[in-house]
């Protein structure tokens, strides 16, 4: 049995005005276990806690009930002042006779008769009560960052100044992601490349960051503190360590029909390659779908002309395993296909690009040196109609995506101004639905794309473009004049809506990490916890969480650093003790709760039992990971058998204050 | 001769983050419903077992109303979507043995929405008052 000690606070007249608090404190005393009641005008003052702690040593009390204003509001307090006396703060229970009683009833009979309830029903939840001990687990004190862009740059170098280790697992041979192929950026116009790539060199040189290039996550297994993850480097058969970027190989290779796909495949590169001039780290990689000495073992040019040996045919996949306190997720995203778009003959003309494409041409380390050309037949375009919205906002349709992806507006504002400030004399027309640009000098941006450099801006869709001789048929509507319109165009640019890299989705079942259905990273709250993840320790930067620009890929970089960062300062994580706890003894293994757990919280081991006949059996049974369960209690309403229970909101607890609720 | 008026007795389900906020804020806000009402505070609306549900009806309960975040809004993700399949299930196979529809509810209320859980209460009293009391599953054991 509890001793149980009661205290009703008069919150001034906020509840003592409505509530008659001398006969609640006096009713109170009769209920089961209750072997003290009192009540005083500001229980959370300090006299007020100094009432309870004495009354703590005074009365030997297991268990205090505190009548008062909303737990939300005080909880802690009385908690601590619980702690102080001695007492496990678990054993206090607030019956809220502030929020849902006094202030909601003006009555005094009824206020009263309220109050009563609700203190007997907090009383026979913490008759059930039991002490609770947050568990703590250690903190490993290194980052993994997954995805080499500007988002993953962003948030490892965060995290590496603030003096931890971080890890940068990126699949290509060379980070960078996207911003190293834009040319310029808007709104400011400075080159990308000018303020990426030496962000890219002070993670090179940076003594507490890694990178793993040419690399993928293989596995994850742990927790928040604690995760264990299984990095596969891919045979890039080039020793890094010895390989000095002097790109002599990349010349000499004699396989030079090999799709770019840095130029998005609008030049060739050799079967030996450096992605481009500035890659980090700048070591050469062999592509094995083209070398003809690994295909049949005959040629060997590169090892004969690198001087450094840096060549190694032999080399095979290596895996590496790693602790690590905290996972971020930078993945990025891609420009959706234009398969499905065939209406604009993207694959019927080289002449139809993507707004990716038209980065490439116009950058001066792109396929034409930066010389605005036509990729058929190398002519400087005079008319290029923009299409706004390709596969953006498709409401309901089976192609394309329903959400706004956000940049185009603005880039192709971008191209369309640098194409007339460059070739003035140019023709630019862009079709839209609408023209969205919210954001720090957006507006202005799009407003000089219009009236200082003369663009045409469409109001209307693009039905269809059909190639005829060295021509591009445009026919499109103008919705604000209520006309049809027939444009002959030499270049034609799709805004492509963008979509998460598709290896999203089977990293995040790794993380159990969970994602929308775009497959966009879902964070733990939209509004107030935007770059976590709902599982923790997993942290999300830039477009994986959903469409984005430089600016604002940036600034979630940083945030997701400052959260990892937070996590690290660490020494040891102090838990939620409310978390979900199976008893063995009924859980036949079933898996239902493992299926509703939005943490993965779950896992499932073997254990022995005996049996009443003396003999042993193995069981399968529910192991909740304290470290990761939230405490929601999902499980505990979808296990058939009676097994799992939430610690400090049991099923027995909440039975107790229906029944003292219903008496 | 003196009418008593008749009082429902009303268990109410508030999840920690949205509807007790919700209920809270309602509080602050002054904005009256009936004292029949009494809360029973839960991590997420997903905690509340229909087990709970059955043991109010039980005890004598006249009605039982579930509040949680929006859905899309659970601080838990998932937790009210479970929520609304768990308790479709139930209140169909409770109407089935004589607790009206009316007696039971699932209602989503934010942290933001005082306005809306007092208006909310009220009309579910009002609602369970006009049905009368509930003897369908009350156990009269319980009472000894
Ligand atoms: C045509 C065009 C023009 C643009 N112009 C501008 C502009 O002018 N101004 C502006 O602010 N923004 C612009 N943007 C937007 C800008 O490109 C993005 O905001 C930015 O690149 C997002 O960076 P990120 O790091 O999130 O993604 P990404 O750049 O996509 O980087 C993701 C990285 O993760 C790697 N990766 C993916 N999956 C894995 C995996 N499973 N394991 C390991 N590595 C992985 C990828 O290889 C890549 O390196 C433009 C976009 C487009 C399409
Ligand atoms: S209480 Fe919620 S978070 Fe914890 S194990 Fe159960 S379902 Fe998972
Ligand atoms: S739902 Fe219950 S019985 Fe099934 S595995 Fe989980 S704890 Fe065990």
């Amino acid at each position: 049995m509890q001793r149980i000690g009661v205290f009703v606070c008069w919150c001034g007249s906020n509840i003592a005005g409505t509530v008659d608090v001398e006969a609640v404190s006096e009713a109170l005393k009769k209920e089961p276990g209750v072997v003290f009641s009192t009540n005083y005008q500001y229980m959370c003052s300090q006299a007020g806690q100094d009432i309870i702690k004495n009354a703590i040593a005074e009365h030997k009390l297991s268990g205090i009930v505190v009548c008062s204003c909303s737990p939300r509001m005080h909880e802690t307090t009385f908690r601590k002042t619980a702690a102080a006396a001695g007492l496990n703060p678990y054993m206090v229970e607030i019956a809220n006779i502030r929020e849902q009683c006094s202030w909601v009833h003006k009555d005094k009979l009824t206020g009263t008769e309220k109050a009563i309830i609700l203190g007997r029903t907090a009383i026979a939840k913490v008759n059930l009560n039991a002490p609770l001990t947050p568990g703590e687990s250690p903190v490993t004190k290194r980052a993994l960052v997954i995805g080499g862009g500007i988002a993953g740059i962003q948030t490892a170098l965060d995290i590496a100044d603030a003096g931890f280790e971080v890890d940068i697992v990126e699949k290509q041979p060379t980070i960078g992601g996207k911003m190293a192929q834009l040319d310029k950026t808007f709104p400011t116009l400075d080159c990308a490349a000018c303020i990426l790539t030496p962000k890219m060199v002070d993670v090179a040189q940076h003594e507490k960051i890694r990178i793993f290039s040419y690399s993928e996550v293989e596995s994850v297994s742990g927790f928040v503190g604690n995760f264990t993850v299984n990095i596969k480097k891919k045979a890039r058969y080039v020793k890094e360590d010895v390989c000095t970027g002097c790109g002599l190989c990349t010349e000499k290779c004699p396989q030079k029909n090999v799709p770019n796909e840095f130029n998005l495949g609008m030049d060739n590169r050799r079967a030996i390659y450096i992605p481009f001039a500035q890659a980090v780290p700048k070591v050469a990689t062999i592509d094995p779908r083209y070398c003809t000495m690994l295909k049949t073992g005959k040629c060997g040019v590169c090892s004969k002309v690198c001087t450094a040996g840096a060549i190694d045919y032999k080399a095979k996949d290596e895996y590496i395993e790693e602790k690590y306190g905290a996972i971020v997720v930078a993945t990025g995203y891609n420009p959706i296909s234009m398969e499905k778009f065939d209406e604009f003959a993207y694959s019927q003309s080289k002449d139809v690009i993507t707004s990716l494409e038209f980065e490439r041409l116009t950058n001066a380390a792109g396929p034409t040196a930066g010389v605005l050309l036509r990729p058929s037949d190398h002519k400087h375009p005079k008319t290029i109609v923009f299409v706004q919205c390709v596969g953006s906002r498709c409401s309901g349709a089976e192609k394309g995506k329903e959400y706004c992806s956000k940049i185009c507006c603005m880039y192709t504002a971008k191209h369309a101004m640098l194409t007339r400030d460059k070739y003035p004399d140019t023709d630019v027309y862009v079709f839209y639905i609408d023209v969205r640009t919210p954001g720090k000098a957006f507006d202005e941006f799009y407003r000089r794309a219009v009236e200082e450099y003369g663009v045409h801006y469409i109001k209307g869709m693009v039905g269809k473009v059909s190639p005829q001789g060295d021509k591009l048929m445009v026919q499109a509507s103008d919705l604000l004049a209520n006309k049809q319109l027939h444009i002959e165009a030499d270049l034609v640019v799709l805004a492509a809506a963008i979509e998460p890299d598709a290896s999203a989705r089977p990293l995040a079942t790794m993380l159990t990490a969970s994602m929308d259905t775009n497959d966009f990273f879902t964070e733990a709250h939209p509004k107030l916890r935007p770059v976590e993840s709902p599982t923790a320790g997993v942290f999300l930067s830039g477009t994986c969480q959903g469409p984005k620009d430089i600016p604002e890929t940036v600034s979630q970089a940083g945030a997701a650093a400052a959260k990892v960062i937070g996590l690290l300062a660490k020494d040891k994580l102090t838990g939620n003790p409310c978390v979900a706890h199976s008893n063995e003894l009924m859980c036949n293994g079933c898996s239902s709760c493992e299926r509703v757990c939005p943490y993965g919280a779950i896992t499932y081991e073997d254990k022995e039992f005996r049996m009443p006949d003396r003999t042993t059996r193995m069981r399968r049974v529910a192991k909740v990971n304290e470290a990761v369960c939230q405490g929601c209690g999902a499980c505990t309403v979808a296990c058939p058998s009676g097994a799992m229970d939430l610690k400090g909101f049991a099923s027995a607890q909440i039975m107790a204050e229906v029944d003292a609720i219903c008496k | 001769m003196q009418v008593t008026e008749y009082k429902p007795k009303i268990v109410a389900f508030c999840c920690n983050w949205c509807s007790y906020a919700g209920a809270d804020l309602a509080g602050n806000n002054r904005l009256a419903y009936p004292a029949e009402v009494k809360i029973i505070r839960v991590p997420c609306s997903c905690r509340v077992n229909p087990m709970f549900i059955l043991r109010a009806f039980q005890r004598g309960a006249d009605g039982v109303i579930i509040c949680g975040c929006h859905p899309g809004d659970c601080h838990y993700t998932s937790g009210n979507y479970y929520t609304r399949r768990r308790m479709a299930l139930l209140f169909s196979m409770l109407n089935y043995l004589g607790i009206e529809k009316e007696r039971t509810r699932v209602e989503w209320v934010s942290a933001a929405e005082g306005a809306k859980f007092a208006a909310t209460m009220n009309d579910f009293v009002q609602t369970v008052a006009a049905l009368g009391e509930n003897k369908r599953l009350e156990d009269l054991r319980c009472k000894l």
